[in-house]
């Protein structure tokens, strides 16, 4: 590193090439939070209170069932991305790499139980 | 990368304190930062007392009367004392700002005064800007046009003047991307609010013809990217100016290009 130019060391290896795809994909979600949240919320407190079998039936119904996906979905999956900026912010290195890998995983893992519960509650 | 600690070299330690002047009846104390890499000691806080009756009304009046009158080893950088330059920005307060166009009744209590955070120091309150300078230059401030260079002049209508307004006035103090925790965390390869606003403002110039070349070279997830509008530049800038809103347009710019 001593020797490398001022400029050089500003250039580093060039432009990535991407990187508004991940905004654009930010800016998506959220507003879609903005209305799923919200809607998540009032069904999942209509749910509230129930026996397991009224439980069982209000999530066999399309509205409350579809809501809970997509806010599954869309919200594990931003807070994914949003977890990947904070990564890039504060990690370097090959401490950075594997935390991604390990949010990753756990993000994508979360979508499937959740899934995979809902679907059991729904059919 | 993220740092919670400074490393032990760089502990600040008291230092010396100088006597009050003699008779004066409005004393105002000031802790300056002082680090001198000759010595082979840590940072330290010198205290100094200034008679204000005798001082200019701003904060580089009372360094430089510290400079000429108590210590004259104190360093720090001014050239203009008006504001143009740039070059005695510094932390007054906890404020990044130019000292020449700060004033000391801005500050309430006792005064302090640090280099520009997180940059490595050469000597007091002179930070090391070398980098920054680089990364400025990194983004071509410079009109880069492909058409044949006229016979008299490269004309501009007033309206597409008027979009330079908020940009040109910038004067490289650096107190914006000093104040960034972006910058303090990333700044080997974020450009920073001060390269962005000065890309921004070659980007917008309707006389330039590289805007394609411009967007590419940002397009990258630590170069541009790593604003997250926190919005420190803006409430810093000693001239009034938004590096924040000035990255957000290379944003939509950027989007526009891809949807």
């Amino acid at each position: 590193m001593n020797f490398l130019t001022d400029r050089k060391r500003a250039l580093g290896t060039g432009s990535a090439g991407h990187g508004t795809h991940h905004h654009w994909q930010m800016m998506i979600s959220s507003i879609a939070i903005v209305f799923l949240f919200p809607a998540f919320i009032i069904t999942f407190g209509l749910s509230l209170g129930g026996t397991f079998e009224e439980v069982l039936a209000f999530y066999g119904r399309p509205v409350p069932a579809i809501v809970t996906a997509l806010t599954l979905i869309v919200g594990v999956t931003h807070v994914m991305r949003e977890a990947q900026a904070a990564i890039e912010d504060y990690m370097h290195g090959v401490s950075e790499k594997l935390t991604y890998i390990g949010v990753t995983a756990l993000c994508y893992t979360m979508i499937a139980v959740g899934l995979f519960a809902l679907v059991k509650l729904a059919l | 990368m993220v740092e919670f600690a400074l490393p032990k070299n760089s502990r600040i330690v008291t230092g010396k304190t100088w006597p009050k002047p003699e008779g004066a009846t409005n004393v105002r104390k000031f802790q300056i930062y002082r680090w001198n890499p000759d010595d082979g000691k840590n940072p330290q806080i010198d205290t100094y007392f200034l008679d204000m009756d005798k001082c200019g009304p701003m904060i580089l009046d009372a360094l430089i009367k510290i400079k000429n009158e108590i210590d004259p080893t104190l360093t720090f950088r001014r050239s203009c004392r008006e504001g143009i330059c740039g070059s005695c920005a510094m932390n007054v307060d906890g404020i990044n700002t130019l000292a020449c166009i700060y004033g000391l009744d801005e500050v309430k209590g006792d005064v302090k005064i640090y280099p520009l955070p997180h940059m490595s120091v050469v000597k007091d309150l002179i930070p090391d800007l070398t980098h920054f300078y680089a990364q400025h230059a990194s983004i071509m401030p410079w009109l880069e046009t492909k058409t044949n260079r006229p016979a008299k002049e490269w004309r501009q209508s007033i309206e597409d003047r008027k979009k330079l307004d908020g940009l040109y006035e910038c004067v490289m103090c650096a107190s914006c991307s000093t104040s960034c925790p972006s910058y303090w965390w990333n700044g080997d390869k974020y450009l920073g609010p001060a390269a962005l606003l000065h890309a921004y403002r070659w980007i917008i110039d309707s006389r330039d013809e590289a805007t394609g070349e411009r967007l590419d070279e940002l397009e990258d997830p630590f170069k541009l990217y790593r604003c997250h509008t926190i919005m420190n530049c803006a409430k810093t800038c000693p001239k009034g100016l938004n590096p924040a809103k000035a990255i957000s347009e290379i944003k939509k710019m950027l989007v526009e290009r891809h949807v």
